[in-house]
């Protein structure tokens, strides 16, 4: 295991651990903890990953087999600020796909990428259930609705001067 | 107890939440404050009341002023207003909300309410979700009380078996069998487990029974744990809805609490629990084999039936699994009888559906209407109709497993049979409203597009076959399709349809299928004559200057980002269309609305 990681985030391995006697003796606790750690270092890297698989005692493989097949996983870390632009049938048909090309336009990524500077990370996601205000983006917790794609510079200059 | 004068009832649904509920309740709390209201005047946090398009929604009772897009700003002319002077503010009304002399009307003569029937959603936008004694003052674990203390758990299940319910995932399955098929099943231990998956991607009834009314599905899933012989239940909620995880969280705690879950329940010797459990993001999930395994911690992948789970589910035991719908019907069915449920809706479709209306819409928002309401119905009276007039065009129902309904069968009257009857299907409630601006080749693309992204990868007909679909739609609205091409897709479709593994596969095809059976000209269209009628499909898509509306003031040449567009000064503009990138930013710019996408 490289150990580097381990060093540099003491407390947090410190807190997996918790996380991990809090729940291993759940049925079927591996997604409870991939929740939990995800939400702990933003993201599963290996280490995170041998870590866990070590703790239970179960394969890297099957962690990783998990890890890969759903899509609220993510491997790599994400950008401060994650744009999910809705791509529910609602707001398709209501011209999200415009609202996600002017997004894509303006902060210079594809949906699924993440900025250079890791400010931005673009998104394309399922129903928000604020279809009332198709088209509809979410910023963090930030919600924007009833969008064209003339609002999306002004939103997002919005979030970089942060 | 204590009495107050008012009720003010403010909307935390999503889609409230979402325009700024939040922020109207916390002026309201402060404006309350100010005034020395709070003894008299009670704010309470509900579900959604199914007008999300109006929101944030705040309904003031005795009067039953339902005040529509309330702005924060709005908020302290409510209150001293209304709550102090009693004089309603008519201005902020919801415009269906009163009558020509301004008198209020009551919620069930409004248009949008008058041809609903809550019962799923009958305390949605009623309670606050969050207070456990609200629930039980609206007759909550009544039911339960009633089947612990006075019924066997055969008793149960007949009663379920009798109102006719089904399943209202998707499927339609007769709940009261599936609960026979649990409890008859071989096994110490036993599950009862929701599914609040919900994967339709544009729709959220399941969401907003969870926020409006949490206990309703635990008091259920109690009930169907006495019912099979289970004492232990799972409810395995989406991560991407942190306010009904939120609210599941409290109203469990809650429960617990009242030792309305736990050991011995109301005396008894039954004990039943009930855990969540957070999916990450798949949509196969929603299947009844992958959900389990998800529960288990695993890759979310569907495994061939038999043996069903009812026999073989959660952790190799006799699982019983339902819809959060579903379970929402059960209380009342205990409570009024099934001859009650079996009065309601067609001869084989009994009682109400949830649909969440969406689209090309006016009121947008959550509907629930008897089984048997006709599309036109739900569409032009309770929808209010299309925006600017427009013509309807279809209506998309089932989500990624269903299909387009078009025009000439508006008068259907919806339930299970005669939805599959006309090549769609009653899916778990999403419906989505076209004009005749959507394109229904590029609807069945991106139906395709999801379900390629979708499919878990396990079996080759859904993996690969989906992914050729879907090339050859992308091709056609590229422009390049070619003669045979809908032959090809309805061929793939069917083999699809027939050796796929899972649910997901077997449907997978339909929004393709029924959008060429009601819609082929329009394929053709794209096909022979290079065009897309709806003008969606932008490499079909020409962006023209009208020269005789264009005034040539030169706007488009500043907006135009390639330098596509060239003219002289107040004389007409043209575009290069070998240049012309399509960004459609010309269009918004021009003053005289002289160009047009064609
Ligand atoms: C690909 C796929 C996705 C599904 N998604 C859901 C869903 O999101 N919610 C749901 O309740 N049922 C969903 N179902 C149906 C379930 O497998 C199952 O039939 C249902 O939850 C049973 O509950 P019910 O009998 O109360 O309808 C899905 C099925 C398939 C094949
Ligand atoms: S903006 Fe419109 S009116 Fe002005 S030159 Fe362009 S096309 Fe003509
Ligand atoms: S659509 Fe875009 S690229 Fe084409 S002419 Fe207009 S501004 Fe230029
Ligand atoms: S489809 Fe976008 S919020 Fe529902
Ligand atoms: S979320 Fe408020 S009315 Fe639907």
């Amino acid at each position: 295991m490289s150990t580097s990681i381990l060093q540099d985030n003491k407390e947090k391995f410190a807190e997996l651990q918790r996380i991990i006697d809090e729940y291993k003796d759940k049925e079927g606790p591996l997604m409870l903890i991939l929740h939990k750690a995800q939400e702990l270092f933003g993201c599963l890297p290996v280490e995170v990953q041998e870590y866990i698989a070590e703790s239970l005692d179960i394969p890297l493989t099957d962690i990783y087999g998990v890890a890969t097949f759903y899509s609220q996983f993510t491997l790599q870390p994400k950008g401060k600020y994650t744009i999910g632009v809705c791509m529910g049938t609602a707001c398709y048909v209501k011209g999200a796909q415009a609202v996600l090309d002017e997004l894509s336009k303006e902060i210079g990524i594809k949906p699924g990428e993440t900025s250079e500077d890791f400010v931005f990370t673009l998104e394309a996601t399922r129903c928000l259930g604020a279809c009332g205000l198709a088209p509809v983006i979410m910023i963090n917790d930030d919600v924007y609705g009833r969008l064209v794609p003339s609002d999306i510079k002004g939103i997002v200059d919005k979030y970089r001067g942060r | 107890m204590e009495f107050y004068r008012s009720h003010v009832l403010i909307c935390g649904g999503t889609g409230c939440h979402s325009s700024g509920s939040g922020e109207v309740m916390e002026t309201f709390k402060s404006e309350l404050a100010k005034h020395n209201l709070e003894n008299e005047i009670k704010l309470v946090q509900t579900g959604c009341f199914g007008l999300c398009a109006v929101g944030p929604v705040v309904i003031v009772y005795p009067e039953g002023a339902f005040y529509s897009r309330v702005k924060d700003e709005d908020v302290s002319r409510i209150v001293t207003e209304h709550l102090l002077k009693g004089r309603i503010v008519t201005d902020l009304l919801y415009h269906d909300s009163v009558h020509e002399d301004e008198a209020i009307k009551s919620l069930n003569e409004v248009e949008f309410y008058k041809k609903q029937m809550r019962l799923a959603l009958r305390n949605c936008g009623v309670i606050d979700p969050e207070k456990i004694e609200e629930y039980i003052a609206f007759d909550g674990y009544k039911a339960l009380g009633k089947v612990l203390l006075e019924m066997t758990p055969e008793e149960t299940i007949n009663l379920i078996k009798a109102s006719g319910l089904r399943g209202r995932g998707g499927a339609g399955f007769p709940a009261g069998l599936k609960w026979e098929f649990t409890a008859k099943a071989q096994g110490d231990k036993k599950y009862v487990c929701c599914n609040a998956d919900e994967g339709d991607p544009g729709a959220f009834m399941d969401r907003s029974i969870l926020e409006g009314d949490p206990h309703s599905v635990l008091e259920a899933m109690t009930i169907a744990g006495y019912a099979v012989g289970a004492d232990q239940g799972y409810i395995y909620v989406r991560a991407e809805y942190p306010i009904a995880v939120k609210r599941l969280t409290i109203a469990i705690a809650q429960a617990r609490e009242a030792g309305l879950l736990g050991r011995n329940i109301f005396g008894t010797d039954f004990s039943f629990d009930i855990e969540l459990r957070l999916g990450a993001g798949a949509f196969v999930c929603g299947e009844e084999t992958a959900l389990m395994a998800s529960i288990e911690g695993m890759r979310g992948e569907p495994r061939p039936r038999p043996p069903f789970p009812a026999v073989k589910g959660v952790f190799g035991k006799p699982t019983l699994l339902n819809n959060v719908e579903t379970y929402a019907n059960i209380p009342p069915i205990l409570l009024n009888g099934p001859e009650w449920f079996q009065s309601i809706g067609t001869e084989k479709s009994k009682g109400t559906k949830v649909f969440a209306l969406g689209g090309k819409i006016n009121n947008t928002g959550l509907v629930e209407v008897p089984m048997g309401t006709t599309l036109r119905e739900i569409i032009y009276e309770i929808g209010g109709g299309i925006p600017d007039n427009k013509e309807f065009k279809a209506a998309q129902t089932g989500g990624p497993s269903g299909g387009c309904i078009p025009a000439q069968h508006l008068d259907t009257p919806i339930d299970y049979d005669s939805l599959t009857q006309i090549g769609s299907m009653m899916g778990s409630g999403g419906l989505i409203v076209m004009d005749n601006e959507n394109c229904m080749v590029d609807i069945a693309r991106f139906f395709l597009d999801f379900t390629v992204d979708e499919s878990c990868g396990k079996c080759p007909p859904c993996r690969i076959g989906t992914k050729r679909m879907l090339e050859i739609l992308e091709r056609i609205t590229q422009g390049k399709g070619e003669e045979g091409d809908i032959e090809k897709l309805q061929e793939l479709g069917r083999s699809i349809k027939s050796s796929a593994l899972c649910g997901l596969g077997q449907t997978a095809p339909n929004p393709v299928l029924s959008t060429i059976q009601y819609f082929r000209e329009e394929y053709e269209a794209h096909i022979r004559d290079k065009r897309c009628p709806a003008g969606v499909c932008q490499a079909l898509l020409q962006i023209i200057i009208q020269a005789e509306l264009c005034k040539g003031c030169g706007l488009c040449i500043k907006a135009c980002p390639v330098d596509a567009i060239s003219g002289e000064r107040r004389s007409p503009h043209v575009i290069d269309q070998s240049k012309c990138i399509k960004c459609g930013a010309c269009l918004e710019k021009c003053p005289f609305k002289a160009i047009v996408k064609g």
